[in-house]
């Protein structure tokens, strides 16, 4: 016991005086350098490697191509400094991931590093980010904890929400439809047994009692399934306007093309993450009009239609209608906080919290370490998933309520 | 509603079935515990994906590609990698562990090379995506192809395993490997076209699955995971044994995910699955002993 | 105690005491280092004190990897550390034995496939149970345990465990699960009572992983049933294990080590080719050492002195 805590003590000791000398010192060593390392570890194989390729990945290597073909990033005094890239593979596996921070940490001693994707494993990365003093811009985590995240990891911030205000969002889209006597108020929904589909059933239900919307069937569907015409039947048979699921995208292109075989045509058909990827209006064509689904996209803004096109022409792929917007403006976001405040890292973690920031989303501010300007619901309109709610925040579209039917 | 959980069960298990033919030949004939079935599996479904996304050849005739070339790569496969492991085995255990081994190298070369062509997005296409309706239920036209499919299959696997010499001499082989050069046969030569066929089968399974579902480059695991369960259920290297076991699957997840909970889909099929290996160990088609 | 194995044991003692002092000599990325190396050589040496001898071979790492890293996130609040500890190791020997005594009938592959199932099972079950009873899938661990301590328990349970199956080689349930690993038949003439020498022993091996999952859990803040019950845990300690050969006591953790090592360093340096390599690596490791490391050290060895090591031996790799 003595042992433990005279070392801590040193520790800390240690830790202060490279707190200080780091301070004191990034002018001299800022001169000194030719390039600024940044680490990411990432699921580049592995069950996590869906979701990480289409979202996190991409946005990475973009940004990373872009600041490096402007010369690098831009340090206080004007002077550029290419990026130098530390990645290595989590595997899609939580100790991997954390091993892999502490190599970056402490053993590459990179700079900045960038987060991993998914909910979960930025919640595995946040006491890591937060023990060796790296500001953690997670900006593919969707948690309803965030405010109390932030008191206990000063240094993180949590830019998606969480899955109250995705499903608070989707009933006040239904009950002003409802509102109008458009759609009733019964609501049909499924949701998957992970992570992500949990989070938002779990919002989803007082989200919609409180809202008067009535859930007439809710059932839970085990990772893996590929066969939905059971449920599809039953809420057929429910007599609900609103079918929801809250489903992975392997799910969700199932259910939509089950759907249509199915001849299934609700007034309002909602699905869970995957409605906002590409892929998913290249495969079903004009099928998805009408489909609503988490995220959107500003379709009035211009900076969102020029940051799309140049992730297509650089990573030969277009972004997904979500976080992939969210997940560059983050990277902005800390490109703009070094350009004002080098590279200290505590310095540029309090830039991130009370600065504002020209982002690809306009203008840009964090409050309480969250962005809370967000798009919580969107929908599929002429080949474009936009955002329509909240349904008063510049920008938003909207809502076609009934959806039109399929030819 | 009965009826219409009843079909979507048999369409669901025809899938399984189909997956399952080809591991059951190569386990139970090739004595080879495939663990990059799956891998395989997947691979022919971008195969599927590119010939129809690229030069808009349809699923259907990209059969006529794809398994083929998955015989041929299993013919290879054996040839290179698993002949030398067949030959220095000291007993049948030990060649299960090398097997296992070595195929779960494979299955990292496989993924491997299909996440460096293809990248790790999630794959799909639309094909034959319509209703048709069989006795009340609406069933989409792709899984009917696979229902069919599984059911050629297996019916033309069976006819010839039973009726012709050289399906009577795979049979010899798969029973007892060590007897069956005694009447004159090739073993070896046996071991590796049940090999090539199940890698065959595997393409079609994965050309035929790819026309209603999502997949990615590291989804092959399921598919082996699926395909064993079914495998070990009907029995090793019974064509027939695999064909019921994926359909009694099939009608066990549809119903419990109709009358009981959606949730415990999967979980009942591994309570069925334990239940049937501890009531017959050897499968529900197998012999007591091998 | 002769003098050979008295040096042995001296050995030991002090390689054990320079790892337990090398949090305060080594950076922290070779603690976080030695944690995976640890956790993976304790996996791997409980792993084959089961299927070494009774040459099962079990998918079930994981299973209860899993069980003992979920019985820490739900009681890590209620509970005192060390007493979550040893629920989380009971909880792990009911399983055990409940499967265990079901299952052991099973012979070869189809023990393989149950194992396998068995770990998705859990799985399904924990999931289905957190989304209808308690409504959330992901738990959290705030528990107050440094890296450091996480090692320091883990080289504790490696030092126990290895000690654990020396003194199982030496005593008379060694002996029987040499005749039950030989010949079953004969064991049972034997008056050897099978079935319990394997249910005890499947029962030892599946506590020594639960507490590996237990103690590991804490690292990552957060649990959700796909990161804790990854097969690739399994997958990986079966490769570890029988690369080093399941026979001798050094052989799980001669097959863990430089296994793990290897992962790092391709992770690290090919993270978009990994996989690739990594496939390359075992099918080359079967073609080279299909006994594991130490069956060919041993054969080197003994080629040198001139002594041809009984070809029963190298029979089977199990």
């Amino acid at each position: 016991m003595n042992i433990i805590s005279r070392r801590s003590a040193l520790r800390l000791i240690a830790l202060a005086t490279t707190v200080l000398s780091a301070g004191a010192l990034t002018p001299v060593s800022a001169q000194e350098r030719t390039s600024v390392k940044i680490g990411y570890a990432l699921s580049l194989t592995g069950p996590n490697a869906g979701g990480t390729g289409i979202t996190t990945l991409p946005n990475y290597q973009l940004w990373v191509k872009e600041v490096n073909d402007a010369g690098g990033l831009e340090m206080p005094d004007g002077k550029r400094l290419p990026i130098e890239v530390v990645e290595y593979d989590d595997r899609s596996s939580a100790e991997e991931l954390v091993r892999a921070l502490q190599r970056l940490a402490t053993q590459d001693e990179v700079d900045f590093i960038l987060p991993p994707w998914s909910t979960g494993y930025n919640l595995a990365a946040a006491p890591m980010f937060d023990r060796y003093g790296y500001p953690h811009l997670a900006a593919t985590s969707v948690t309803d904890k965030a405010p109390e995240f932030v008191k206990r990891w000063k240094k993180s911030f949590w830019l998606l929400g969480g899955g109250h205000d995705y499903t608070s969002a989707l009933a006040k889209v239904l009950v002003d439809a409802s509102d109008k006597g458009v759609i009733n108020k019964k609501v049909a929904m499924i949701s998957i047994a992970d992570g992500f589909g949990i989070d938002l059933v779990t919002a989803a239900r007082p989200s919609f009692q409180e809202a008067g919307i009535e859930v007439v069937y809710d059932k839970t569907y085990p990772v893996g399934t590929t066969d939905f015409t059971p449920m599809i039947n039953e809420a057929k048979a429910s007599g609900a306007d609103t079918f929801i699921a809250f489903s992975y995208p392997p799910e969700t292109f199932a259910l939509t093309q089950q759907v249509q075989v199915a001849d299934f045509n609700p007034k309002v058909l909602y699905f869970g993450v995957g409605t906002a990827f590409p892929i998913y209006a290249k495969n079903n064509g004009d099928a998805i009009t009408g489909i609503m689904g988490i995220g959107g996209i500003d379709a009035t803004s211009e900076k969102v239609a020029d940051y799309r096109q140049r992730h297509e022409a650089a990573t030969g792929k277009a972004p997904d209608y979500w976080a992939s917007v969210i997940t560059y403006a983050s990277l902005e976001i800390l490109q703009e906080a070094i350009k004002r405040k080098g590279l200290d890292r505590e310095a540029v973690s309090e830039e991130i919290a009370t600065g504002t920031f020209q982002t690809v989303l306009g203008e840009t501010k964090l409050e309480d370490n969250q962005l809370r300007d967000l798009w919580w619901a969107g929908q599929w309109q002429n080949g474009q998933f936009v955002s329509i709610a909240p349904a008063d925040r510049p920008g938003a579209s909207q809502p076609i309520i009934p959806r039109p039917e399929r030819k | 509603m009965l009826t219409t959980t009843i079909i979507s069960g048999l369409v669901l298990g025809g899938t399984y079935a189909l997956i399952a033919m080809g591991l059951t030949l190569q386990y139970g004939i090739a004595r080879i515990m495939n663990l990059s079935y799956g891998e395989m599996i997947i691979a022919a479904a971008f195969l599927a994906y590119v010939l129809f996304g690229q030069w808009g050849v349809n699923p259907v005739l990209g059969l006529l590609v794809a398994v083929p070339l998955g015989f041929a790569f299993g013919y290879l496969v054996y040839g290179l990698m698993l002949r030398p492991l067949v030959a220095r085995a000291a007993s049948r255990e030990s060649l299960e562990i090398d097997s296992i081994l070595v195929t779960f190298g494979l299955l990292f070369v496989i993924q491997g090379a299909m996440l460096v062509a293809f990248g790790s997005n999630y794959t799909s296409y639309n094909y034959l995506n319509v209703g048709i309706d069989v006795f009340g239920a609406v069933i989409a036209a792709n899984r009917l192809v696979a229902l069919g499919l599984a059911v050629v299959a297996g019916g033309a696997l069976y006819l010839l395993f039973t009726y012709t010499l050289w399906g009577t001499a795979l049979r010899a082989v798969a029973v007892s490997p060590r007897s069956a050069p005694l009447v004159g046969i090739d073993v070896n030569r046996a071991a590796r076209f049940a090999f090539a066929i199940g890698c065959g089968l595997a393409a079609a399974g994965g050309v035929v699955i790819s026309t209603y579902q999502t997949f990615t480059a590291t989804a092959g695991v399921v598919f082996t995971m699926k395909a064993l369960v079914v495998v070990i259920m009907g029995g090793v290297g019974n064509i027939l044994g695999a064909l019921s076991a994926g359909l009694i699957l099939g009608l066990v997840e549809t119903f419990v995910a109709t009358y009981l909970d959606p949730g415990l889909t999967l979980a009942a099929t591994y309570l069925i699955f334990l239940a049937v290996l501890l009531w017959r160990p050897a499968g529900l088609f197998g012999r007591s002993s091998r | 105690m002769t003098l050979k194995s008295f040096g042995s044991v001296l050995f030991f003692l002090v390689v054990l005491a320079a790892l337990a002092f090398l949090p305060f000599y080594a950076g922290e990325y070779v603690v976080t280092l030695m944690i995976g190396m640890t956790g993976y050589v304790v996996l791997a040496t409980a792993w084959a004190l089961f299927s070494g001898p009774t040459r099962y071979i079990s998918l079930a790492t994981v299973a209860f990897f899993g069980i003992g890293a979920y019985t820490v996130s739900v009681l890590s609040e209620t509970l005192p550390y060390v007493l979550v500890l040893l629920a989380a190791a009971l909880v792990g020997l009911v399983v055990a034995l409940v499967v265990g005594l079901a299952t052991l009938r099973l012979a070869g592959v189809y023990f393989v496939i149950f194992s396998f199932g068995l770990a998705e099972l859990v799985r399904q079950l924990v999931t289905w149970y957190e989304v209808n009873i308690t409504g959330t899938l992901g738990r959290y661990i705030f528990l107050p345990v440094t890296s450091d301590g996480i090692y320091w328990q883990l080289l504790a349970l490696a030092a126990a465990t290895l000690l654990f199956s020396w003194a199982i080689g030496r005593s008379r349930l060694g002996l029987a699960l040499k005749v039950i690993g030989d010949d079953e038949v004969v064991a049972s003439h034997c008056g050897i009572n099978i079935a319990g020498v394997k249910l005890a022993l499947f029962s030892v091996s599946a506590v020594i992983i639960t507490l590996v999952g237990a103690i590991q859990a804490p690292r990552w803040t957060y649990i959700e049933p796909s990161m804790v019950f990854n097969p690739t845990t399994s997958f990986l300690t079966l490769i570890m294990a029988l690369l080093g050969g399941v026979d001798r006591l050094w052989g799980p953790l001669l097959g863990a080590i430089p296994l793990f090592l290897l992962f790092e360093w391709l992770s690290a340096n090919f993270p978009n080719h990994y996989p690739i390599i990594l496939g390359l690596i075992f099918i080359a490791i079967v073609f080279v050492l299909p006994n594991g490391v130490l069956a060919a050290a041993e054969r080197i060895f003994s080629k040198r002195r001139g002594v041809t090591v009984p070809a029963a031996n190298q029979g089977g790799a199990l």
